[in-house]
C-alpha cells in the first residue's frame, strides 16, 4: 500500500465478507425449500429469498468493484483518494440502502423485476450514491494526471456500469419493454462492462503478481475486453428469443453469444500464460490462484456452461429451467466473486501488513469452495437436464418433476457445506488480519516482482 | 506482432461499430413490439395485473415468458392450460388446490384483483413469443380411445374448467385425484353433494380442494356425474 486513503478499500472488503456470508444462509435456505423443507414459507417466502440471495450477491460484487476501485485508483493515479471522507459517507450510504432493500423484501415491498427488485425510491438513492463514488475515483484519476490503461478501463468499466444502470429505471406499461431495457442492465453489466472491470482488475493483479511488463500486459487487456463486445452486446440477444421481441434476435442472440465464451478463454489465457511467463516468486502465491482461477473458472463457468444452453434450438427447451441455475452459479462465481476475493487476498497483506497468506488456512479456502462450487454446479446440472427431459419433452407435470429432483438438492446442499468450509476460512483468515495499519503504507508501494 | 495502439483501435472500433447496431436493432425492436405484443389489448385491467404481479414479485418463484425463478410453474401459457375458471378458483386459496405440497403465498386478493391478474396472465399468453414454450416434443400419442359422446353430452362447464385439471374420465385429465369413470355406481348423489360442498368435513386431510361452488353449480354437476355408470 502506497497512501493512506487506500485503507478505505478495508470498509468496503468487510461488507463483502458479511453480505457474502449472509447470501450462503439464504442459498441454504432456498435449498431446503427445494429438496421439500420450505418451514420457513409463512416468514420468509421463497419469492424472498430468491431476491434476498440475489441481491446480496449484486451488492457485495459491487461494494467489491469500489473497495478494488478505492485500492487500485490511487495506486495508478500515484495521488491520495480526492476524498477519503465522501467515500466514507459514501460506504455508509451504501450500506444503509442495502439494508433497507432487504428488509423490504421481506416486507413484500419491492418490484417483481429479476435481480432489480428494489424499489424505485431506492433506486434513486443508489444513483446518488454511486455518483459520489464515481465522482471521487474519476477526481482522483484527474488530479493525478497518471492515465494508465488500466486505471483508465477499470473507470470507463465503472462509469459504464452506472449509465447502464438507469435503462433500469424507465417505466413501460408494456411487459416486454420493461424486460427487454431490463437485460440492457443485467446483461450488459455481466457480460459487457463488468468485464471491463473484471479485465482491469486481472490486469492490476497480473502486473503485480507476476511482475511481467504492464505494456504487454496492458496490450491484451484490449484485445480482451474488445472480443468482450464484440460478442457480448449483441449477444444481449440471447435473452430476447421469447420474450415477444423480433425473431431476427434469435440468429443474432445465437451467433454472438456462441462467440462469447472466446472473450472468457482469453481471460483464461491472460491470467495462465503471464503466471508462467513471469515466474511465481510473488511470496502471495495464494492471491495469484484466485487470479489464474478467476479466469479458467469464468471460462468454464460463464463460457463454456453459458454455451451450453444459449443456441435457440436448445434455449427453447431450456429457457427458464434449472439449467440457467446451473450457469447462473459457476458463472457469478468463476468470473465476480472470485475476482473480488483474489482483490482482498491480495490487497490484506498490504493494508494491514501481516503475511497470513502463508498458512494452511488460505489455501484451503481456495480449493474448498472451489471444488464446492464446482460439485453444486454439477447437482444443478443434473438436476436442471432432468427437468428438461421430464416437464419441457415428455410433458410431466411440473410440481410431479420437481419430486423427481429433489434427490439432486441434497447433493447440492452437501456440496453447498464443502463450499461453506472453504469461504468461512477465507472470512476467518479476512478477521484474522484485523484492521488495516498506517504503518503498513510503503513509500514505493506494492512493488511488483521482478519477472524471471 | 500487435502492438498497444493497434489492441485499443480494435477495443474502440468494436465497442462503436456494435454498439450502433444494437442501438439500431433496439429502436428497430421498440417499433415491432406493439404490434406482436398486442399491446391494444393492454386495458386497465390488464395493467393492473402487471401491477400486481410486480408488487408481490410473482417472478421471485414463478416464471413467464420463460424469466423468473424456477420455484413454481411456468406461467406464459397458464391461462390456455388451466382455463380462467381454474386460476381464479385456485388464487382464492392456493394451498387448498395442493395440499401437502409447495406452498404458494395466499396475498387475499379480491375478486377484481384476481380478475386482473388472470388477465394479465392472458395477456402475457397472447404475445408472439417466436414458440416458447415449445410442444413436448417426446410426449406420448393421446390414448385411441377418446372420450365416448355419453360422457360429453351435457358435461356442465365447470367439470371442463376445473375438475379435468386434477381427475380423468375416458382416459383424458389429470391424475392428481382418482379417475371419475362410472363415479355413479360407487356413490350416492347425496353423498357426492357433500363432498364438493365441503371435502375437509368427510375427508380430513384431502388433497380435494373445496372449490366454493355456487349451489346450483354443485347440482348440476352431481345430477351429471350420477349419469356416469
Amino acid at each position: 500500500m502506497k497512501f493512506q486513503s487506500q485503507r478505505i478499500a478495508w470498509f468496503f472488503f468487510a461488507t463483502c465478507m458479511l453480505l457474502f456470508s449472509l447470501q450462503i444462509v439464504y442459498g441454504f435456505l432456498m435449498a431446503f425449500a427445494h429438496a421439500g423443507y420450505d418451514v420457513l414459507h409463512p416468514l420468509i417466502p421463497f419469492n424472498a429469498m430468491r431476491a434476498t440471495h440475489t441481491n446480496l450477491l449484486v451488492v457485495w460484487l459491487l461494494a467489491g468493484f469500489m473497495g478494488s476501485a478505492y485500492y487500485i485508483i490511487p495506486e495508478e493515479s500515484n495521488r491520495e483518494l480526492w476524498s477519503p471522507k465522501l467515500a466514507m459517507v459514501q460506504w455508509a450510504s451504501l450500506v444503509v440502502v442495502g439494508v433497507i432493500a432487504i428488509a423490504g423484501f421481506h416486507m413484500d415491498w419491492w418490484e417483481g423485476r429479476k435481480f432489480l427488485e428494489i424499489p424505485r425510491p431506492l433506486d434513486f438513492l443508489v444513483v446518488i450514491n454511486v455518483l459520489m463514488f464515481i465522482g471521487n475515483i474519476g477526481m482522483t484519476t484527474f488530479q493525478g494526471r497518471r492515465y494508465t490503461t488500466t486505471g483508465i478501463v477499470l473507470l470507463v468499466g465503472l462509469v459504464s456500469a452506472a449509465l447502464l444502470y438507469l435503462p433500469g429505471m424507465i417505466w413501460f406499461d408494456n411487459h416486454v419493454l420493461d424486460s427487454y431495457f431490463r437485460w440492457w442492465v443485467v446483461h450488459l453489466w455481466v457480460e459487457g462492462v463488468w468485464e471491463l472491470i473484471m479485465g482491469a482488475i486481472l490486469s492490476y493483479l497480473l502486473i503485480k503478481l507476476t511482475g511481467i511488463d504492464r505494456e504487454v500486459i496492458e496490450k491484451w487487456l484490449y484485445v480482451i475486453v474488445g472480443f468482450t463486445f464484440v460478442s457480448g452486446i449483441l449477444g444481449t440477444g440471447h435473452h430476447y428469443y421469447f420474450i415477444g421481441t423480433p425473431r431476427y434476435w434469435l440468429a443474432i442472440g445465437g451467433l454472438f453469444s456462441a462467440l462469447e465464451p472466446l472473450a472468457f478463454f482469453g481471460m483464461a489465457l491472460y491470467g495462465i500464460t503471464m503466471a508462467r511467463r513471469g515466474g511465481r516468486q510473488h511470496p502471495n502465491r495464494v492471491a495469484l490462484y484466485w487470479t489464474v482461477g478467476c479466469g479458467i473458472m469464468s471460462f468454464v463457468g460463464a463460457g463454456a456452461l453459458g454455451f451450453a444452453h444459449t443456441l435457440p434450438s436448445v434455449n427453447l427447451y431450456t429457457h427458464g429451467t434449472l439449467v440457467t441455475a446451473m450457469h447462473g452459479h459457476m458463472a457469478f462465481w468463476g468470473a465476480y466473486a472470485m475476482l473480488v476475493l483474489a482483490v482482498i487476498s491480495y490487497a490484506m497483506p498490504q493494508l494491514t501488513g501481516r503475511k497470513l497468506y502463508e498458512g494452511w488456512m488460505a489455501e484451503w479456502a481456495f480449493w474448498a469452495s472451489n471444488i464446492g462450487m464446482i460439485c453444486m454446479t454439477g447437482a444443478f446440472a443434473v438436476a436442471g437436464v432432468t427437468q428438461v427431459y421430464l416437464e419441457r419433452r415428455l410433458g410431466m407435470d411440473f410440481l410431479e418433476v420437481q419430486k423427481a429432483v429433489e434427490v439432486h438438492f441434497w447433493a447440492l446442499i452437501l456440496a453447498a457445506c464443502l463450499f461453506t468450509v472453504g469461504i468461512t476460512l477465507f472470512v476467518w483468515n479476512f478477521i484474522r488480519y484485523g484492521m488495516p495499519s498506517p504503518e503498513a503504507v510503503q513509500p514505493d508501494g506494492d512493488a511488483a516482482v521482478p519477472a524471471k | 506482432m500487435l502492438s498497444k495502439s493497434q489492441a485499443r483501435l480494435f477495443f474502440l472500433t468494436a465497442t462503436a461499430g456494435f454498439s450502433l447496431v444494437f442501438l439500431g436493432l433496439t429502436v428497430d425492436s421498440i417499433r415491432q413490439v406493439p404490434a406482436r405484443s398486442h399491446a391494444d389489448a393492454m386495458t386497465p385491467e390488464v395493467l393492473h395485473g402487471r401491477e400486481l404481479w410486480d408488487d408481490h414479485n410473482c417472478m421471485g418463484c414463478h416464471t413467464i415468458l420463460g424469466e423468473g425463478a424456477y420455484y413454481a410453474p411456468e406461467l406464459t401459457k397458464v391461462v390456455e392450460r388451466r382455463g380462467e375458471a381454474w386460476l381464479k378458483t385456485f388464487l382464492r386459496d392456493p394451498e387448498a388446490m395442493f395440499p401437502g405440497q409447495r406452498k404458494m403465498v395466499n396475498y387475499h386478493f379480491t375478486d377484481e384483483e384476481i380478475d386482473a391478474v388472470v388477465a394479465f396472465l392472458g395477456w402475457i399468453g397472447g404475445i408472439d413469443t417466436n414458440g416458447f414454450p415449445a410442444e413436448p416434443d417426446l410426449r406420448a400419442p393421446p390414448p385411441a380411445t377418446a372420450v365416448s359422446a355419453v360422457a360429453t353430452a351435457g358435461r356442465p362447464e365447470k367439470f371442463g374448467q376445473v375438475c379435468v385439471a386434477c381427475h380423468s374420465l375416458g382416459g383424458q385429465g389429470g391424475n392428481v385425484g382418482p379417475a371419475l369413470d362410472h363415479v355413479a355406481t360407487r356413490y350416492t348423489a347425496e353423498k357426492l353433494d357433500a363432498w364438493l360442498a365441503n371435502p375437509q368435513a368427510i375427508k380430513p386431510g384431502t388433497a380435494m380442494p373445496d372449490l366454493k361452488l355456487a349451489g346450483n353449480e354443485r347440482e348440476e354437476l352431481v345430477r351429471w356425474l350420477m349419469t356416469l355408470h
